[in-house]
């Protein structure tokens, strides 16, 4: 763990913006989680330099943000990569064979599920069930869902999002 | 007001969304322009309609026409055809599964003509981002009369009398809950509402919050009346995005009309809603740990006793319910308790919400009558077993839940029949299997979820999920040991007793469920080392058979690790010591000449 105080001055204007997502909540009661998933959406991930001024800002341990950061799925506390692939392991997805597909895609970008890929493009994740059962097997690249998946689909997946980059 | 003579509805839930709906929303308003329709046609975006896997779907009124899998490229003939010249565009009616004829309207199609939608009434109806719609559909009326003619205590004899049941899981009845948090004492009160919907295979609560966000806002308004409330909180979790946008805008909007707030309908009722955003954790679902997530914390429950109706949310009495038992509540309000009880069975009453999904036709979300058959479920609403083949369980209850074999198919479903059965109502997702699952798989996947999501407060769970997910990891494997079925019978009843909260005393019955109903498939793994649905890799081996072999060499030239020799136009041979068991050969031979076992 880094020290609390480390470079305070300096960070002040760094993180203004975290200086405005706490004043919104802050008539709130049990707002540490709200907080938490609007600075992430501003970052992308919580360092945990972003925690420790979280912490002091809120006066309250960073033990206490850091044991909520890590207990929750959703709060990254490394970099993703620019596009996020998503492939839900829901039971519908997969009894059809959500599995092969995630195979797949570690073949193909030659990463295992929760890593990201060398260039920075690519974030392999298994995911809870998306509740589009409907599509088995799905999975969402960002924001966009891809259904009705078959091993043969995922080269045109990849490749599509890299023309994006 | 303008008079249009067609509605076009289009569902805009994830399902359709994920089939481009929103695409062809544009693009057909664009081309209503075009022909100088945007007044005679209404393009109305609703919630789903429950038939998921043909999306995006788009029903046409008066007529009723169901059109399925339209796409950006149809709409010009539909336009021209259908609503210039009213004719029905034949080819993109629905057939069922198991004949070509095509069907027209909506409510001759199996899937829906054996439904009654309660809790979904409004889901593919009406545009869910209006709350004017809501209301022209007796929306809020439910909130007025209590309001107006009915004191608390009697909102809770009516809940009571009805006989609901939490659809969230366990089953508790709903009216009993209220009553608690009603008695307790305090002066300050909540009503939370469990969107935290984590089942995988379930997808009930997402379809209600998307097509119908105001019945949840006004339940919660009504049981905030009936327990002394004036704060409620929706948990929802944010891998919904378009269920957190529609609350956001129904809470706002009722806002504004005065239905949430101060003095609702100026009868001196405070009552508002906030929301907040689930970041990823299953055991959140767990109503004690909810609360403990709400209050800012980490998501780990707490023991029961004092159970929530007395020291629920920052200690203080709160009711704790899920989405689609509130989606019932403003219509038992209006209509009565005694039409609600009419439906269902003795001890379950009304309808449940199904998501139906894996080796089935036809996927997507059912809302029936308690005591419907599972038969009725699968084969008269789900058309049957995809590719016909045979039906070999059905997994209800998600990772608290349990398998149910075939056997057991003409079994009314009810709370009480599933219990008895080894599984559990859960949120009511439904995983049909066929022949190609293998049972301890199954099993194990569950497992390896809840051992991934144990918060590791207790012990029992903690490591007892790990035990057992390391035995069944073994047994697919083929590394079975004779002991390990005893193990895990001893190890699931010591967590069922044990474990603090239901997402550990509950995680065993996946195991238990497969035991009872497939235990012979747990002998194959272990004694003959053999897996009979032909899943589980280390117990499989390929081999070719001569008499269909006609010596391509197709599978030899995919072989990544050359197990495969021959000579061209004789039978070819797989050496089992050099095979990795990745099936590629099988998956390329063209003669069907390659069998795994």
């Amino acid at each position: 763990m880094s020290c609390q105080c480390k470079g305070e001055a300096g960070q002040g204007k760094k993180y203004a913006f975290i200086d405005r997502i706490i004043e919104r909540h802050k008539d709130e009661k049990g707002s540490m989680i709200p907080i938490l998933h609007e600075v992430q959406q501003e970052m992308g991930y919580l360092p945990e330099d972003v925690q420790a001024y979280i912490a002091q800002k809120l006066g309250v341990p960073l033990s206490e943000v850091y044991g909520i950061v890590t207990f929750y799925a959703l709060f990254n506390t490394k970099p993703k990569g620019k596009h996020k692939i998503s492939i839900c392991l829901g039971t519908a997805c997969y009894v059809r064979g959500a599995g092969k597909i995630l195979e797949e895609f570690e073949k193909q970008l030659n990463i295992k599920v929760g890593e990201t890929t060398p260039d920075g493009l690519f974030t392999l994740e298994g995911c809870r069930c998306l509740g589009a059962c409907g599509l088995a097997p799905v999975l969402t690249v960002d924001e966009h869902v891809h259904g009705r998946l078959k091993t043969s689909d995922v080269a045109e997946i990849i490749a599509q999002y890299k023309e994006e980059k | 007001m303008e008079f249009y003579r067609s509605h076009v509805l289009i569902c805009t839930g994830t399902g359709c969304t994920s089939s481009n709906s929103r695409a062809l929303i544009d693009t057909l308003k664009k081309e209503l322009v075009e022909n100088g329709l945007e007044k005679e046609i209404q393009v109305i975006e609703t919630g789903c309609f429950g038939f998921c896997n043909l999306g995006p779907i788009m029903v046409v009124y008066p007529e009723g026409v169901f059109y399925c899998r339209v796409s950006e490229a149809d709409l010009r003939e539909v336009v021209q055809e259908h609503f210039v010249k009213g004719r029905v565009v034949q080819r993109l009616l629905y057939h069922e599964p198991n004949s070509t004829v095509k069907t027209t309207e909506f409510d001759e199609i199996e899937f829906f003509k054996h439904q009654k939608r309660v809790a979904l009434s409004n889901c593919g109806v009406i545009d869910p981002e209006k709350i004017e719609e809501y209301i022209a559909r007796d929306g809020y009326f439910a909130l007025a009369k209590v309001l107006h003619e009915m004191t608390p205590a009697q909102v809770i004899e009516e809940i009571k009398k009805s006989g609901l049941r939490g659809r969230g899981g366990g089953g508790f009845p709903t009216g009993m809950k209220w009553e608690f948090a009603a008695k307790a004492p305090g002066d300050q009160k909540y009503v939370v509402c469990n969107a935290d919907e984590g089942d995988p295979g379930a997808f009930m609560d997402r379809s209600v919050l998307e097509g119908d966000p105001h019945a949840v806002l006004e339940a919660m308004a009504i049981a905030g009346y009936a327990i002394g409330a004036n704060q409620g909180y929706i948990y929802v979790r944010a891998e919904y995005p378009i269920a957190v946008e529609r609350l956001t805008k129904a809470i706002e909007q009722a806002r504004k009309l005065g239905l949430l707030g101060k003095n609702i309908f100026g009868m001196g009722f405070d009552f508002d809603i906030g929301l907040r955003l689930g970041a990823g954790a299953f055991v959140c679902g767990e109503e004690t740990a909810l609360l403990t997530s709400v209050e800012g914390r980490r998501g780990e429950p707490r023991p029961r006793p004092p159970f929530p109706a007395n020291k629920g949310l920052w200690e203080k009495p709160t009711i704790i319910n899920n989405v689609e038992t509130f989606a019932n509540i403003p219509r038992i309000i209006r209509y009565g308790a005694d039409w609600f009880a009419s439906m269902g069975t003795e001890k379950s009453k009304g309808t449940k919400v199904f998501a139906l999904a894996g080796k089935i036709k036809n996927t997507g979300l059912i809302e029936v009558p308690m005591g419907t058959t599972l038969r009725t479920i699968v084969y008269d609403i789900g058309g049957g077993i995809l590719n016909d083949k045979e039906f070999k369980a059905v997994q209800i209850g998600g990772p608290s839940g349990g398998c149910i074999p075939a056997a057991l198919l003409d079994t009314p479903i009810d709370y009480d029949n599933l219990i008895a059965a080894g599984a559990m109502m859960g949120s009511g997702g439904l995983i049909v299997m066929d022949n190609d699952t293998c049972m301890v798989d199954i099993a194990r996947f569950f497992l390896e979820f809840t051992q991934d999501e144990s918060c590791g407060k207790c012990p029992p769970c903690r490591i007892g999920t790990k035990r057992m997910l390391e035995i069944l990891t073994r047994i697919t494997e083929g590394k079975g040991k004779p002991e390990d079925i005893d193990n895990l019978e001893a190890l699931a009843k010591t967590i069922k007793s044990s474990a603090l909260c239901a997402l550990g005393q509950t995680s065993p019955n996946p195991i238990l469920s497969t035991l009872k109903y497939f235990r012979d498939e747990y002998e194959a793994h272990i004694h003959d080392k053999k897996c009979p649905a032909g899943v589980c890799q280390a117990l499989l081996s390929y081999t070719i058979i001569e008499d269909k072999c006609r010596g391509c060499g197709l599978c030899a030239r995919n072989c990544p690790v050359n197990a495969i020799s021959g000579k061209v136009k004789e039978p070819y041979v797989i050496d089992r010591e050099k095979c990795i068991k990745c099936g590629a050969c099988m998956e390329k031979c063209k003669f069907g000449a390659i069998e795994r076992k």
